[in-house]
């Protein structure tokens, strides 16, 4: 019945209408338009920007991301829109379409169009990922980091525990403190740690995000290409007030992040002294002097330490 | 089963759903510890200079976790102890702060937050004594902190020590204590700052701040700045 009702609008002996090319057609001048404004119009504007190189990095990857999903997209738009308009059901037409068997052309094409895009997107995100001088991924390469960057890094070692990033400086006599300042151009070392519980280094504008987990230091790299502010959150569920955890970290010139190092390493001279050695990591249970006293004073744990063996006691 | 009977079953369902989410409303969002006013007679934005007097215990007056540590906040009228964490002060006021110390000592778990910061001055006065840092780990002389993270306040609580008598029934007016106290400014903006104790003094709970560390009225509440 549909074949006649083709027929009766084509007349007898007419071939019927391409609508592969139709929809080709159609798709074509949407996807490169979308294509075009995807990159070159929003694309600068995509998260998380372009203040740091993973961030410019992570940038680029969700643009080539977009251009290549737009297509997509608009041809299922499009070939849905087209198939609702031209094969709707009409009053009388109530057979199936003729079967369809195997067709090698196009089995062949799909099958060698899709493989060349995996292959192609597997080789160039290893090579974005892996090749010396790109940004990396960004995030925590764990304690035996495979990819670094080139120059010499500064270490800023970001300690999380509930509802607070600090932030140690080890090259700068180890001094500690709840602001996060960094300089513009210089490949940056995060070692990422918790005091407590599992947490997550969101620095949002910098593309960095490294878990902060309680006995483990993980390692992200970052360099900052731009000035300004960056907002640093908590992104792992860190306990009931993790919503407060929260802060804004700067990007500086070179010359004013020495000053400032300098400044504060003089400023928390006190503070620095009373902390214990500089360590990827540490155990918050330890803590040598205090146990001696609570040892003497007959309070400590079982196991020597202030806080007994079984914590932690939750109710 | 009958119609009618059907009819009422969905009905007593449904009263009892509703029953169920009143009470979640009322107990959980709508409950909770009072708001402490330190804003009467000042007017906001003038610099002028509040009083908040605050007192931390080893116990408090909660009969379902009495064992809690806890904060008390003085109502600036009455000069009765109120069982909360909540208090309000007017925008760009200076705020002088007495903290009343009767619990015991727990080292902190970061010494960093032994350090005084966010204070005129730098400093906070243990028994009129300036102090700008206390060891934690030197000695049991720490309780807690009263931090607010967005103004970088922190300032640790100083302990009457270990073998000290604590008060033992809240809000403490005797026993041995310390007295801190210091002053800040308020921000000009207004809102609801967060504030919480940095010392794992629920006991118990070192891998994490559970319990009175994490609960509204005992070591966390909120600041909340007017105009």
């Amino acid at each position: 019945m549909a074949a006649s009702v083709a027929e009766d609008a084509q007349g007898p002996g007419q071939a019927g209408p391409n609508h592969g090319l139709r929809i080709f057609l159609i798709w074509l001048p949407v996807a490169v338009a979308a294509d075009l404004l995807l990159y070159f119009v929003y694309g600068p504007h995509m998260p998380p920007g372009q203040m740091s190189n993973s961030a410019a990095s992570q940038q680029f990857d969700i643009r080539v991301m977009s251009v290549l999903a737009a297509p997509v997209m608009a041809f299922v738009l499009i070939a849905g829109a087209y198939s609702l308009i031209v094969w709707r059901h009409r009053e009388g037409d109530d057979e199936d379409g003729p079967a369809i068997f195997g067709n090698v052309r196009i089995q062949t094409t799909w099958i060698t169009v899709t493989a060349v895009i995996v292959l192609f997107l597997a080789g160039f995100g290893t090579y974005e990922l892996a090749w010396p001088g790109f940004a990396g991924a960004g995030a925590g390469e764990g304690p035996a980091p495979i990819w670094k960057p080139d120059g010499k890094p500064l270490e800023v070692q970001v300690i999380a525990q509930q509802w607070r990033f600090t932030y140690r400086y080890p090259q700068f006599g180890g001094f500690e403190t709840t602001a996060l300042v960094l300089p513009i151009g210089q490949p940056i070392q995060f070692n990422v740690t918790s005091l407590d519980v599992i947490h997550s280094f969101w620095a949002y504008q910098l593309g960095v995000k490294a878990d902060a987990n309680p006995g483990v230091n993980n390692v992200a790299y970052t360099t900052a290409q731009q000035t300004g502010s960056v907002t640093v959150r908590c992104a792992e569920l860190c306990g009931l007030w993790h919503g407060a955890m929260y802060d804004y970290g700067k990007v500086v010139s070179v010359a004013s992040f020495q000053s400032w190092a300098h400044q504060t390493e003089t400023q928390l001279a006190a503070v620095t002294k009373i902390l214990p050695p500089y360590a990827t990591t540490y155990d918050p249970t330890v803590i040598p002097q205090i146990n001696k006293a609570m040892a003497k004073a007959g309070i400590a744990g079982a196991n020597g330490y202030y806080y007994p063996p079984n914590d932690p006691v939750q109710p | 089963v009958s119609l009618p009977a059907r009819v009422v079953t969905l009905v007593l369902a449904f009263l009892a759903v509703a029953a169920v989410a009143v009470f979640v409303v009322v107990h959980y969002f709508l409950g909770g510890p009072p708001t402490v006013d330190y804003t009467s007679d000042v007017t906001a934005d003038t610099g002028a200079t509040v009083h908040v007097v605050m007192q931390e215990d080893p116990q408090n007056t909660v009969s379902t976790h009495p064992d809690w540590v806890s904060y008390f906040i003085q109502n600036p009228k009455t000069h009765a102890w109120i069982h909360t964490t909540l208090f309000k002060v007017p925008a760009g006021s200076k705020i002088d702060m007495t903290i009343y110390g009767y619990d015991g000592c727990t080292p902190l778990r970061n010494q960093v937050f032994g350090g005084v910061s966010g204070t005129i001055g730098g400093v906070e006065n243990v028994n009129g004594k300036p102090v700008k840092v206390i060891n934690s780990w030197s000695g049991c002389n720490v309780a807690h902190t009263f931090s607010i993270p967005t103004l970088n306040l922190n300032v640790p609580m100083a302990s009457p020590g270990l073998t000290a008598n604590l008060c033992g029934t809240s809000p403490c007016t005797s026993g041995p204590h310390e007295t801190v106290t210091f002053s800040f400014m308020s921000p000009r903006t207004t809102g609801d700052y967060f504030w919480q104790c940095r010392v794992p003094c629920g006991g118990g709970f070192v891998d994490g701040f559970g319990g009175p560390m994490q609960t509204i009225g005992f070591m966390t509440g909120n600041m909340e700045v007017v105009s």
